[in-house]
């Protein structure tokens, strides 16, 4: 599968395995298209999850990580893509509806943007709430002082 | 022959029918304080009179932030937080992230401590499932059996206490194997509850398996098929309960669990009825597996060796378990500090939640309750 996928994509994929998992190491343009051969051809029927990681010192700070297990084949593969601040990540709620919510959590805790998404909205945190709280620059005391005064009448929610 | 209808000259026959109740659908709201929500759901319904259109979940109400405080704590010191995620399943998610965790340090737990683990984690199950079943049945209407299923839980409950002095965020795993040795007399008071407790589930099957109401209360009801529970990432006996023979225990199996002798059950038509079905079937089998860890018990050591501060080496990994509910996932980064990178959990109540809207759509608003009961969600791992 990976000599398929490095034909295809060339220098832009890296296939590498730690511990013994597999982790596919793309460059974000293709993403989406490498996401979908994995759905549509390599048979990864299941989404397990969608999550982001937040370095905030490098040029394009988010990884965005899909991982995904294939029922037929019984395997792992981990997708991971460097995207810049403010950069739009192509949804894949069309290839897995289970991505909808996966994709408003990042989307709420990171404020990564998903293009395509039929309804991009915070899903843990309310809807009014300002920042997003797994970024490395939100600290752990933090809060949205003014959401929480407003909302529920507090002077500070510390 | 005369047309019935021809005297009649103010109905128009060929309209559509129409009242003034058609005007509009009904939104109603459920929750966030709603017995039958099991925590703080809050669910937006639209009706057309009692069948459900559609509904939209709002969640968030018990958000503490667990993924944002592990990145602050050290490996050890964030062990007990995930035991206030899924609560009622403690003793499950500690043995994911220990796991997790060991994986990342290349450490094995011994063979004991793994034994230990399967014991204490199948208990759960079975605590967690007897919680599901009492709670769900008195949503539906049968009171009773909530008192029988929270009598026996407390069994459970006595040994956890026993074992390590908590009853429900147990905390009961390290990094690494077990902290506490077996108490004296823990193998008997296992195999006491598992000879007590057979017939207890003959007890709850009387109750409901062949009840009428029951039956026509759960059959037909949030019916999922097997196709739709994996785009919708839906994992445990909601899945199997839709045909799908997938459990993680079998499929990539972890801690002691290739060593013992248990089979997956499943459903056909993944309804209500099939949930219910395929978890008192999973009881079994996971008394099955205690008592084949009772009796294999290995002696021997039941910690590793794990340094006093845990630097694990620059890397990530994704590990999961199968926990009562579904596939617990945790994504743990380390930039080979004392403190995670980042840890991400997949919850297994999270994902499975999203399949509700699908799972009511056309249902009555009463079945909406009995499907957030088969779901079998816990608020405080939808929500971290």
């Amino acid at each position: 599968m990976v000599e398929g996928l490095k034909r295809r994509f060339g220098t832009g994929l890296e296939a590498l395995t730690y511990l013994g998992q597999n982790y596919l190491q793309v460059e974000g343009a293709i993403a989406g298209e490498l996401l979908h051969i994995l759905c549509e051809e390599e048979q990864f029927d299941y989404c397990v999850d969608i999550t982001a990681l937040h370095y905030p010192k490098r040029e394009r700070p988010f990884d965005v990580i899909w991982i995904l297990y294939s029922f037929p084949k019984n395997e792992r593969v981990r997708v991971k893509a460097q995207f810049a601040d403010g950069a739009p990540v192509q949804s894949v709620v069309s290839l897995w509806p289970t991505a909808n919510w996966l994709e408003r959590e990042v989307f709420d805790m990171f404020g990564i943007r998903f293009e395509g998404h039929p309804d991009l909205k915070r899903i843990l945190l309310p809807d009014g709430w300002k920042g997003h709280p797994l970024r490395k620059d939100y600290g752990i005391l933090q809060q949205d002082q003014e959401w929480v005064q407003i909302n529920l009448g507090i002077e500070s929610g510390q | 022959m005369n047309d019935p209808t021809s005297g009649v000259s103010h109905l128009d026959f060929d309209a559509k029918e129409s009242t003034f109740l058609d005007a509009s659908e009904l939104i109603i709201n459920m929750g966030p304080q709603h017995p039958a929500t099991h925590g703080v759901l809050r669910v937006i319904l639209k009706l057309d009179g009692e069948k459900v259109m559609g509904l939209e979940c709002v969640i968030g109400y018990l958000h503490r932030g667990v993924e944002k405080i592990a990145e602050n704590r050290t490996y050890a010191m964030f062990n007990p937080y995930v035991d206030r995620m899924d609560y009622v399943a403690a003793v499950s998610n500690g043995l994911g992230y220990c796991e997790a965790v060991e994986k990342l340090l290349n450490v094995e737990a011994s063979p004991r401590a793994k034994y230990i683990r399967v014991i204490l984690t199948e208990l759960n199950r079975i605590a967690s499932h007897q919680l599901w079943l009492g709670t769900h049945a008195l949503d539906i209407g049968a009171m009773t059996p909530l008192f029988y299923t929270f009598r026996d839980r407390e069994e459970i409950l006595k040994i956890f206490e026993k074992y390590c002095g908590a009853r429900l965020t147990t905390h009961a795993f390290r990094i690494g194997g077990c902290q506490y040795e077996t108490y004296d007399g823990f193998e008997q008071d296992v195999r006491n509850f598992l000879d007590f407790f057979a017939p207890k589930i003959d007890e709850y099957e009387e109750l409901l398996t062949t009840n009428r109401i029951w039956v026509q209360r759960t059959r037909d009801v949030g019916v999922i098929s097997g196709k739709d529970c994996i785009a919708l990432g839906v994992t445990g006996p909601v899945l199997r309960a839709s045909g799908v023979k997938w459990d993680l225990r079998k499929a990539q199996p972890y801690a002691a669990y290739k060593e013992f002798d248990f089979e997956i059950p499943v459903g056909t038509k993944g309804d209500t009825y099939d949930r219910y079905l395929v978890r008192m079937a999973e009881m079994r089998q996971s008394m099955r597996i205690i008592r084949q860890a009772v009796d294999g018990l290995p002696s021997g050591p039941i910690m590793a060796k794990v340094p006093k501060v845990l630097k694990p080496p620059v890397g990530e990994i994704y590990h999961s378990i199968e926990a009562p509910k579904g596939e617990l996932g945790y994504f743990i980064v380390s930039d080979g500090s004392t403190q995670p990178y980042r840890v991400r959990v997949r919850p297994p109540s999270f994902v499975n939640l999203q399949a509700l809207d699908l799972m009511c759509k056309d249902q009555l608003v009463a079945d909406v309750i009995a499907v957030i009961g088969t779901l079998d969600i816990v608020l405080g791992e939808v929500d971290r």
